[in-house]
């Protein structure tokens, strides 16, 4: 099956749920030769969360979706977590022992080049200092595969923002690339106001976007919000992940942000990882969407 | 414009002369400005339920209880951080009826997700 992504990034320049029910890894030839390659997103796991009448398999949601990467039929070339690995907790133990068990799961994925940074849950009320012993830096960069890979940490700062020498951070790291070159951005809260009534923004985002805004192909992928969104910011896409615990309703859907009630008709609903396949020329990627568990 | 806003001012003082003898504890007159007292703590704000005239102008009085918490209204692309021990004053004139939502947007705890209050506009 051959994928048009032209035609993703139009439905997504338009805000459309744009969704490819297919598995990207069922292509066959997909990820041979050339520099054509996918990684995985993963979201939102928030382990230690308890509450059953959102998700009674709390503990099983995150083992499975580990099992359903490991069962993709072509191994991606990294798995990346955008966050919000664990529930918050109040308790500096508890917290480590959440990041612990999440860490433990996390390992069984038979890929082995993981990466993560953290979510508001991990790293708010510590400044990230719990979460840097598990799992090392907060922002970073890397490349692969010609494309320059940047993670941007909204979330240890407890006010949401990114702050000053993060952003001088940034800005010296993207002054290294050319214009045209092909960027992924990977944070945990839009970069953009999606909908600061439901804390969904980062506070000097726009700051980040203006960084971003001179390279002509860059593309976010962010959490936080528990469901896909598409959204542009003049040429720069943003698409947010599927959480692994529970969804959040639409933007300004309702009058309260409140967990989607679990529907025992139909379990793991809303739940999910993405793949996103990088062309092997162009800033274009094509996104699929994965459900938990396969109905 | 200035004569708007004068006549605008006149008229609210009387207004919140009117409110705070309605309204009693928690709210006082002082100068043109109705003050409004807000206290934050972990995870609630009292009041919760805040309800302002549209072109009255008021100025928020925010303390805090216990920890730094933020107080923001972002259909007013207003917000405050609250120290403690400090009290925090912020002005506002909403221009535009309807029911907003204010909220904590410094991440203070487990139950931060829920501190949110509504403010009406009529
Ligand atoms: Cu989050
Ligand atoms: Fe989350």
């Amino acid at each position: 099956m051959k994928i048009d992504r032209r035609q993703f990034l139009k439905l997504s320049a338009a805000g459309g749920g744009a969704v490819f029910a297919s598995s990207l890894a069922g292509c066959a030839g997909m990820a041979a030769g050339g520099r054509d390659f996918y990684f995985v997103q993963l979201s939102d796991a928030h382990w230690g969360f308890n509450g059953p009448a959102v998700n009674p398999d709390a503990r099983g949601t995150l083992p499975k979706a580990v099992a359903a990467v490991n069962a993709l039929p072509i191994e991606p070339d990294f798995v990346f977590f955008t966050g919000d690995l664990t529930h918050t907790t109040d308790d500096p133990i508890e917290r480590r022992k959440r990041m612990g068990e999440f860490k433990e799961i996390a390992s069984g994925l038979k890929n082995k080049n993981v990466r993560f940074i953290p979510g508001e849950h991990d790293a708010s009320l510590d400044h990230g200092k719990a979460w840097m012993e598990f799992f090392g830096e907060t922002h970073y960069s890397f490349d692969h595969k010609g494309v320059h890979f940047v993670a941007v940490d909204n979330v240890s700062d407890p006010a949401a923002r990114i702050g000053d020498e993060q952003l001088a951070w940034l800005a010296a790291d993207l002054a290294r690339q050319p214009r045209d070159a092909r960027i992924v951005v990977f944070t945990h809260r839009p970069l953009f106001d999606l909908a600061p009534q439901w804390d969904w923004a980062t506070r000097d985002g726009a700051q980040a976007i203006a960084i971003l805004e001179p390279f002509q192909n860059v593309t976010v992928f962010y959490g936080h919000i528990h469901q896909e969104n598409h959204h542009m910011t003049g040429h720069i896409a943003h698409h947010s992940a599927k959480s692994l615990i529970f969804p959040l309703p639409a933007p300004g859907s309702q009058p309260k942000r409140e967990p989607v009630k679990w529907d025992a008709s139909q379990p793991y609903r809303g739940l999910g990882f993405r793949e996103v396949q990088a062309e092997k020329q162009g800033p274009k990627y094509a996104i699929a969407e994965m459900p938990v568990v396969k109905s | 414009m200035t004569v708007d806003r004068h006549r605008r001012r006149a008229l609210a003082s009387g207004a919140a002369l009117l409110a705070a003898a309605a309204l009693g504890a928690g709210v006082a007159a002082r100068g043109a400005e109705r003050v409004i007292h807000v206290s934050a703590r972990r995870f609630a704000y009292t009041p919760n339920r805040i309800e302002l005239k549209v072109g009255e102008p008021v100025v928020f009085e925010l303390v805090t209880e216990d920890i730094v918490m933020g107080f923001s209204i972002p259909d007013f692309k207003m917000r405050s951080d609250i120290v403690p021990g400090k009290t925090m004053r912020v002005p506002l004139t909403p221009d535009r009826a309807g029911t907003f939502i204010f909220l904590c947007d410094i991440f203070c705890g487990e139950g931060h997700e829920n501190m949110n209050g509504q403010l009406v506009v009529s």
